[in-house]
This record gives structure tokens, C-alpha cells and sequence, in this order.
């Protein structure tokens, strides 16, 4: 055991805990103040929700002894067995529970990024229950296909460094999916409904900067050129994502916008989540830039798509995280990472042909079954919140809170 | 005794309020409100999506004054207050029933 690695991946572990509360503001800044609550809290709340999942049944399905490639036993029932014994199979040099603890963090905040499409109008009830069925039924399988040991797409060679498809094209897919099934809010598109709080969005955005170090550098699971080579990829990366969108913005509507830089940012963050360990600094600037324009467009034309997403997860988690997939297809290199493998820009093709695979796979999977259990949802409980007290806000109607006593 | 209400510009609030201190103004009321009259809003742009913000900041300053005083006040306001573009604002003028200091239960004029 590796005493530098373990306190790496500890630390990583912890940044990417605090990954979600940014999320939280991120997203609590760009709805309206009366739900600014509503939103905070569906985000603050899943770190308790998924935390125990996790350690419960989660990690058991994630990355359990593998059953057929499709998901893990529940031999880790409880974390049984999960002790300061590295495991062979993902980290050498950690404790089993270092690595259990950092994948936890994975398995909160992805549900968390779906929250910004129902925004402003689901139920807190409905909410709770489809997260724990999405986390269980997609989150917890998808991850064992790509990071388990013998998960299927990993068998076929896919490379997701730190979750592009476990993280952000399923997360990106199922907003489409919950956009499309619970609909959209009232006043959508006649009204002006806009940020109510962007300081607070900037700070989220600067917090998730600042946690997705540990997101991808800590991936590396070692204290090491890897980690260093993928936190240098991060970086680089959301800076060229930041002036891409910025400068599309200011060449397509006449100014850069402080929303933009932001989204930007998180653009680029999201695209080079699966390339980060595998790429190199300049690859990282191009697929930062890619994202940044490309996420911009797709925000671009959404109004004229006609569902309201209302945060925009599809545009930047969906076609960043497809994006980023495929330019991981593109820009991998053995150079950078021995383990893993070269891209079409390095000789090889073929991977991107597997990129495309995973993410496929991954767009079918997690809408249909999305889909399925939002419906499911809605019949037995209801998804929306009532007429009234959608217009009330659901910071009084799900918590009988004010956000400002101004 | 009459009310004169003004709505004025946010950033007329200092100009405006030195300017009543220069005639003696005793006191008066100020609120953050927000309207539009012949000002059309501003457009604000998030995501891309652009959006018409129609209310507008402004300043509402309430005074009470004795009749006499009504003109100077009034004047006064009008000069500290114009830029000369749209979206200054108004003033209004209304009478006063009663007026009582809570202290000292003093009414009418010994209470301005």
C-alpha cells in the first residue's frame, strides 16, 4: 500500500464530494429565487441518499464480482469485505475502501446533474423515489459495464477515464428523457423566465473547477505522472472551453456573457472527463474548444427542439459528454497512458468505432429505461407538482421555506 | 399639507436628496420600487435565449411638506432629478389629511 496514493485519493474523494454542493449552487442560481430551494435541496439531499445506496447495495452492483458482464454481485452487500486490503482487480496501491469511498462520490453526483432538467417543478417525493430506482437500475449497471472488472464494454476495449458515458451522456440522456416525459414548466417560452442569482452559479462553477481535479486527477487512483498528466488535461481543457463558448457568444450575439464563461467552463469540464488520462495537453485544448462551441450551439438550438430542459443538461452533459467520448476516440495516445490505447489521430480508428459503441449503448440505455421508470412514477404518484403550486414555488410547497428573508 | 411623491431614477437618489437638504427638506421616505412608462424595457440575454425585462428599477421618494412649501420642493426635485431622456420619471402631488409625530403625539404642521 502506497501511503502518497491513498492520501491522493482520499483528497480526491473529498473533492469530488464537494463537486455536488457546487452543483447545487450552480443550479440554484439560474432558477428563480422562489425555487431556489427546491432545487439546492434535491442536490444537498442526494449526497445522504445515494451515500447510503452506495454503501448498502451500490458499490456491491457497480463493481461486485462481475455476473455475466452485466453487473456486480452483492457480494459487498453492506461493504462486506470492503477493507483497507487493496484490491487487485482496480487499485494496487489503495486501501479496497479508498477506492469504494472515491467511486461514491461518482455514484451521487450523477443523479445530481439530471436534476437541472425537472427543475422548478417536480415533486420532492417523486424526486427521491426515481433517483434511488436510477441510481440502482442505471447508474449502478452502466458503471459496471465500463469500469468493472468484466464488464462488457470495458472487455471491448471502451476508454472512460473518469465517467464521460457512466457520467455525463447518461445523466445528459435521461434529462432528455425527463424533459420529454414530465414536460415543460408553465410559462415556457412566453415568459421571461430567468436566472434569479448568477454570482452564485459563477461560485458553483469555480467549486466544480475546482472538485473535477479530483474527478479525473484522482481517477488515476495513484499519486502519480498519470494524475498529473489528467489534472493538466482538466485544466487546460475548461480554459479553452471557457473562450470557445465566449467567443462564439460574442461572435454570434455581439457580447460574452458571465453565464457563458461559466457554462463554458462546465462544457469543457464535461467533454474531457473521459479523455483526461488518456490525452495530451493540446489534444485536451482542442476537445476543450470543441466542447465549448459545440455545447454552445446545442443551447443555441434548443428553444426551437421544444422541450424544456430547463438547465441545459442535455446540451452540456449530453453533447459534451458524446463529444468528449468520441474525441477520446480521436486523441487517445499510448504515450500518454500505456494502459490504454491510441486514437484515430494516433493510428488507430478502430477506437473510435468503440467510442461510438459505448456511447450508443449507453443514449439507448438510459433513456429507455429513464423513461420507463419516470412513467412508472408518474402513475403511482404524480410527477409534477400542482398548477398552483408551481406558480407558488416549491420552496414553500416542498419545504415550507423562503430562500430570502430579505 | 400635501405629499409629493417622486419616482426617479436610482442613481438620481444622491443628486436629488443633497439637493432637498440645500432647501431645508426636514425628512422624507425612500423606496426601491419597480415600473416602466413610455421607457420600453432592456433586453438581457442568458444562454443565448434573449428575454425583454419590462419593470425597471427605480426610486420612489415621498415627502410631506406644508402647502408653501409644495413649489420650491417640487422645483427642486425637477432640476436634481432630469437627465433629459426618457425614463426620468414623475412626480406626484396629493393632499394630506393628517399628519401625527409618534413621539410626541404633535399633529398637523408642528408634526412635518
Amino acid at each position: 500500500m502506497n501511503p502518497a496514493d491513498t492520501a491522493f485519493v482520499l483528497f480526491s474523494a473529498a473533492l469530488v464530494m464537494l463537486m455536488t454542493p457546487g452543483l447545487a449552487l450552480f443550479y440554484g442560481g439560474l432558477v428563480r429565487s422562489k425555487n431556489v430551494l427546491g432545487t439546492i435541496m434535491q442536490n444537498f439531499f442526494l449526497l445522504g441518499v445515494m451515500g447510503i445506496q452506495w454503501a448498502l447495495v451500490g458499490y456491491s452492483l457497480a463493481f461486485g464480482p462481475d455476473i455475466g458482464g452485466l453487473i456486480g454481485s452483492l457480494q459487498y452487500l453492506g461493504l462486506n469485505g470492503v477493507g483497507s486490503e487493496p484490491i487487485e482487480a482496480y487499485a494496487k496501491t489503495i486501501p479496497h475502501a479508498a477506492f469504494m469511498i472515491f467511486q461514491a462520490m461518482f455514484a451521487i453526483i450523477t443523479p445530481a446533474l439530471i436534476t437541472g432538467a425537472w427543475a422548478e417543478r417536480l415533486k420532492f417525493s417523486a424526486f427521491l423515489v426515481f433517483i434511488l430506482l436510477w441510481g440502482t437500475l442505471v447508474y449502478d449497471p452502466m458503471a459496471h459495464w465500463v469500469w468493472g472488472d468484466g464488464g462488457w464494454l470495458k472487455g471491448l476495449g471502451a476508454l472512460d477515464f473518469a465517467g464521460g458515458t457512466v457520467v455525463h451522456v447518461n445523466a445528459g440522456i435521461a434529462a432528455l428523457a425527463a424533459a420529454l416525459v414530465i414536460g415543460k414548466r408553465a410559462g415556457y417560452g412566453k415568459e421571461a423566465i430567468i436566472p434569479h442569482n448568477l454570482p452564485m452559479t459563477v461560485l458553483g462553477a469555480g467549486l466544480l473547477w475546482f472538485g473535477w481535479f479530483g474527478f479525473n486527477a484522482g481517477s488515476a487512483l495513484a499519486a502519480d505522472g498519470l494524475a498529473t498528466a489528467a489534472f493538466i488535461a482538466t485544466h487546460l481543457a475548461t480554459c479553452a472551453a471557457v473562450l470557445a463558448w465566449c467567443g462564439a457568444e460574442w461572435l454570434i450575439r455581439g457580447k460574452p456573457t458571465t453565464l457563458g464563461a461559466a457554462s463554458g467552463a462546465v462544457a469543457g469540464l464535461v467533454a474531457v472527463t473521459p479523455a483526461a488520462g488518456f490525452v495530451g495537453p493540446m489534444s485536451a485544448v482542442l476537445i476543450g474548444a470543441g466542447a465549448g462551441i459545440i455545447c454552445y450551439l446545442a443551447v443555441l438550438a434548443k428553444p426551437k427542439l421544444g422541450y424544456d430542459d430547463s438547465l441545459d443538461v442535455v446540451g452540456v452533459h449530453g453533447f459534451g459528454g458524446v463529444w468528449g467520448a468520441l474525441a477520446t476516440g480521436l486523441f487517445a495516445s499510448r504515450a500518454v497512458n500505456p494502459a490504454g490505447a491510441d486514437g484515430l489521430f494516433f493510428g488507430n480508428p478502430a477506437q473510435l468505432g468503440i467510442q461510438a459503441l459505448a456511447v450508443l449503448v449507453t443514449l439507448v440505455y438510459s433513456f429507455v429505461l429513464s423513461g420507463i421508470l419516470l412513467k412508472l412514477i408518474d402513475a403511482v404518484l404524480g410527477l409534477r407538482v400542482s398548477p398552483e403550486e408551481e406558480l407558488a414555488g416549491l420552496d414553500l410547497t416542498e419545504h415550507s421555506e423562503s430562500g430570502y428573508s430579505l | 399639507m400635501k405629499k409629493i411623491e417622486a419616482i426617479i431614477q436610482p442613481f438620481k437618489v444622491e443628486p436629488v436628496k443633497e439637493a432637498l437638504h440645500g432647501i431645508s427638506v426636514e425628512g422624507m421616505t425612500v423606496t426601491e420600487v419597480k415600473g416602466f412608462g413610455r421607457q420600453k424595457g432592456i433586453r438581457e440575454v442568458y444562454r443565448g435565449m434573449e428575454y425583454q425585462v419590462d419593470l425597471l428599477p427605480k426610486v420612489k421618494i415621498e415627502i410631506v411638506a406644508p402647502d408653501d412649501k409644495v413649489q420650491v420642493i417640487v422645483d427642486t426635485i425637477l432640476k436634481s432629478a432630469r437627465t433629459g431622456r426618457i425614463g426620468d420619471g414623475k412626480i406626484f402631488v396629493y393632499p394630506v389629511e393628517e399628519v401625527i409625530r409618534i413621539r410626541t403625539g404633535e399633529t398637523g404642521h408642528a408634526a412635518i
